[in-house]
């Protein structure tokens, strides 16, 4: 094995598709000069990029399914989200900055970021397209409802709907609401009916019948 | 903290170039201090390469979606809830509602 594989540091002809996006190519050009000038070093980056796709919603299911089996441990999730992901060895990393919020039968909570795609990664991994895309960012403030029903949420006229758009630096994270017939469930088989949407507001978790049957 | 929980709180409308953290839509609206979630360099000036400094309180501000635009979409009891930094808000001279 060569040094070269060791420490990859050198800028080099890039392997890339044929017709890599003008953003892809911004990106990478704005890597090789930061490398360059020893802003940051390529593994660093790579790390970061590493640990940004490994995490999944399954991590931000975890939490919701503890919640919902232990009164106190939601108290603290709805309390200090960072402090109670690490109880479960989840770390939010350095911002501490998640903020967890409860759909109850009166309030409904749902999330956007209108500015660009701010999203709770560290919990939850990267966000799904439709996320990012401007119909959804400008539809869920202006029509809300719309966009739930589009979703297949239909909510009553009685519920408070509580759109949290993202502007800043908090990111939020949603528990769903326990559905009915999940009484008996594990904490493991809870974790496998919340889904990612229903961690954003746009879904219900799946019912315990929906995930017996696969 | 300048503004507390239950406060009525204006976002400015001034118009700022280049980056910042407050949504066209919400600028000249009236909403509740919700909670305050503490302080955080300021992103208009990390934007663009300074240390932040002074961080800036941030606060969850809540909106009624018909304040912001009272069309035929706005259910009376939908809420916008949004997070703004202190340099963004003004007080409100106003009576508390009832």
């Amino acid at each position: 094995m060569s040094s070269h594989d060791r420490d990859h540091e050198h800028a080099h002809a890039p392997v890339t598709n044929g017709g890599e996006p003008v953003a892809a190519a911004r990106a990478r050009a704005l890597e090789e000069l930061l490398v360059e000038k020893g802003v940051l070093r390529r593994r660093d980056v790579r790390q970061m990029v590493d640990w940004l796709v490994s995490r999944t919603p399954a991590d931000g299911a975890r939490l919701v399914a503890r919640a919902w089996v232990d009164p106190h441990f939601k108290q603290r999730l709805l309390a200090d989200a960072s402090a109670a992901a690490l109880e479960l060895g989840l770390d939010t990393g350095q911002a501490r900055n998640v903020v967890v919020v409860e759909n109850t039968q009166d309030v409904h909570h749902v999330v956007v970021c209108t500015l660009c795609s701010c999203y709770p990664r560290s919990l939850l991994g990267p966000p799904p397209d439709w996320y990012k895309s401007l119909p959804y960012r400008s539809r869920a403030v202006s029509d809300p409802r719309g966009v739930l029903r589009e979703f297949g949420v239909e909510l009553d006229d009685g519920t408070e709907l509580r759109v949290l758009d993202s502007t800043a630096d908090i990111r939020y994270l949603v528990i769903p609401r326990r559905p009915s017939g999940s009484e008996r469930a594990s904490e493991e088989e809870l974790a496998g009916l919340v889904t990612r949407d229903s961690m954003i507001g746009v879904a219900q978790p799946a019912n315990p019948s929906q995930a017996d049957s696969g | 903290m300048t503004h507390h929980v239950g406060e009525r709180v204006r976002v400015a409308t001034r118009d700022h170039e280049g980056h910042h953290r407050t949504p066209g839509y919400l600028k000249g609206r009236i909403g509740t201090v919700e909670l305050v979630h503490g302080s955080f360099a300021n992103p208009e000036s990390r934007a663009y390469g300074a240390d932040g400094l002074p961080e800036q309180p941030l606060y969850l501000i809540c909106f009624d979606r018909y304040d912001i635009r009272p069309d035929e979409r706005a259910h009376a009891r939908d809420r916008i809830y949004a997070d703004v930094y202190e340099h963004w808000l003004e007080k409100v001279n106003e009576q508390p509602r009832p």
